[in-house]
């Protein structure tokens, strides 16, 4: 569904992600981990068009047919063509309703009863924001905007949901808890590119994984064989 | 449903004493009087304009003194007669196919809104891709363009002598009733999803492009709607001065309307109608402070320019204790004088005049 080749992104002059390849197939859950800094965040930002100026490859295919390449198009195209990102630090509006909140994030869509029925698709995933409904963005809970923030990505119906860190800043119970719901996503049919610091929670639900250390890709497999790998084991799971 | 009913109710009350007062007014009080009302509607109208440019869609513009002179020009060309025209152009003659160009006020007020719109439109390709600070000097010096044009182009605008004896088709009924437009129009936009658009342009970009939202072209049309209201509140005020020169359109008429958002409060619809009257009156009744004042044996000499002062001390009081304005980013609702009614109701509805 998406494939990346040879991808390289300068940021502020620094060689930030030095010609990694990835491959995402439909259905699947792919993360990408690594520490801070590592160019997890700017290759998915890459993605969404959020990044200019950088050299490679990135080609999707919505269904079957010819890629597409995805290099230079503006945030918007990609959002319309069935890439969606929940970005890092959530960026909910904090003026605006959660229900709000989620109806921009069907901008691109006209069909309202349809924007209805998964405004109610999204309450269903995340009863908590049922309730928060009418309540300004700024005043959730740091989980809440977490889940408005997924929530609020899926409106667009996309393909390809990307995550950028849906960990960051949450209890870990809550963690435990997004993690199910974005499994559930995924088992509903959305392929899931995930960006994460916690690697032993993206490792768990990833089909695939790539390890990112200062711009390049220094393993990958499966989740499972990462979980069990013993360099992964001793640098991101702590022994 | 019962606020709904109620709000109903109690707008068209106000309504109805706005109204009254309107059709009171010119027969009770004097032309200063009711010229400082009607300076009130007309620069509430601006200020909305600014608002939505500034407030609503967080573009820090300068520019609307040179939008405002785009508005009452045009309108002022179009409604003068040809033989207006011909004994006013003095230095050089006027371009003849200007001459005989003739309209009735309100579709020179349309037009004066869309040539507002459409020079709006032209410059906010190039500059609207420029952020915060820069904006501002960019439109800034736009506003200033325009002045100097209309200075030098004499065929066309007569030049730095201005125009005359514009028939003043603003009254009272005119300028309330396109505030009233404005503000209905306003109320509307953004309650709409598309005021949420705006305000997720302004609040966070990286967001709303994650969205979908071309923010480029989101902030194009704010803009020139907003300039619209612009070319429209300089062509009632020049129908209601009767006379329009470059100098009117200066970097400090600028100022004030940012004074009259500031104060109100950034973002907010009911801000600007209050910034606009407080700023409008006070800026009038300020005026006392120039006159020459006798204390005992003291005796003070009159000192012009002296409410500036005042003002520019009230606004920075404003700006040190008060940074949001008067309203912040609220909104009036009539629910304010019915504490106890209806919870979990909301309603928005905001009154007219107050």
């Amino acid at each position: 569904m998406l494939d990346i080749q040879n991808l390289n992104i300068w940021y502020r002059g620094i060689h930030a992600v030095k010609g990694i390849d990835v491959s995402i197939d439909k259905g699947e859950i792919v993360t990408l981990i690594g520490a801070n800094g590592a160019g997890k965040s700017s290759t998915i930002r890459a993605i969404a068009g959020l990044v200019r100026g950088f050299k490679g490859y990135i080609g999707y295919s919505r269904s079957q047919g010819k890629p597409v390449r995805l290099n230079g198009r503006q945030p918007e195209e990609m959002v319309k063509m069935g890439i969606a990102l929940s970005p890092e630090g959530r960026r909910i509006l904090p003026q605006l309703t959660a229900e709000e909140n989620l109806r921009l994030g069907a901008y691109t869509r006209d069909d309202k009863e349809e924007i209805a029925r998964d405004i109610d698709y999204v309450y269903d995933l995340f009863p908590r924001l049922k309730e928060r409904r009418s309540q300004k963005g700024g005043t959730l809970s740091g989980g809440e905007q977490q889940m408005l923030a997924v929530g609020r990505a899926l409106m667009s119906r996309p393909d390809l949901l990307m995550l950028d860190e849906p960990s960051l800043g949450l209890a870990p119970m809550l963690v435990g808890e997004v993690f199910d719901i974005i499994r559930e996503i995924n088992r509903q049919g959305k392929t899931i590119l995930l960006v994460e610091q916690n690697a032993f929670a993206a490792l768990k639900i990833a089909h695939k994984a790539y390890v990112l250390e200062v711009g390049t890709i220094t393993i990958q497999g499966t989740g499972e064989e990462l979980l069990q790998d013993p360099r992964v084991k001793d640098a991101y799971l702590g022994g | 449903m019962k606020t709904k009913i109620r709000n109903g109710i109690l707008n068209l009350l106000s309504l109805g004493v706005l109204v009254y007062f309107l059709w009171w007014a010119p027969g009770n009080l004097d032309g200063y009087k009711l010229r400082i009302i009607n300076l009130i509607a007309i620069n509430a109208i601006l200020g909305l304009s600014l608002n939505l440019i500034y407030g609503m869609t967080g573009m820090f513009s300068l520019g609307h003194a040179g939008f405002m002179a785009i508005g009452a020009y045009v309108s002022a060309l179009l409604i003068l007669t040809p033989e207006q025209k011909v004994t006013m152009w003095i230095l050089d003659p006027i371009a003849p196919w200007l001459l005989n160009f003739h309209t009735p006020f309100i579709v020179s007020l349309v037009l004066a809104g869309l040539a507002a719109s459409f020079l709006g439109w032209l410059i906010a390709l190039p500059v609207l891709r420029l952020g915060g600070d820069y904006l501002g000097i960019a439109t800034l010096g736009f506003a200033e363009i325009i002045r100097i044009l209309i200075v030098n182009l004499t065929p066309l605008t007569n030049g730095s002598l201005g125009l005359k004896g514009i028939p003043a088709h603003t009254d009272l009924w005119m300028s309330y009733g396109c505030l009233l437009v404005v503000l209905l129009f306003m109320i509307r936009l953004m309650k709409s999803n598309f005021g949420n658009v705006l305000r997720a342009v302004r609040d966070d970009e990286i967001a709303a492009k994650t969205m979908g939202i071309d923010t480029f072209q989101t902030r194009v049309l704010a803009f020139v709607i907003g300039c619209f209201g612009g070319g429209v509140g300089g062509a009632l005020m020049g129908n209601l001065i009767t006379t329009i020169d470059p100098k009117m359109f200066m970097i400090t008429q600028t100022y004030s309307l940012l004074m009259v958002v500031v104060v109100g409060g950034l973002g907010s619809i009911t801000g600007s109608v209050i910034g606009s009257i407080l700023v409008t009156t006070l800026l009038e009744w300020l005026r006392f402070v120039e006159n020459p004042v006798t204390i005992g044996s003291f005796h003070i000499p009159g000192i012009p320019g002296m409410r500036m002062v005042i003002f520019s001390v009230l606004l920075i009081v404003i700006i040190i204790f008060r940074r949001e304005g008067i309203m912040g980013t609220r909104e009036f609702s009539w629910d304010w004088f019915f504490p106890t009614g209806a919870p979990g109701e909301k309603s928005e509805t905001k009154g007219v005049g107050q």
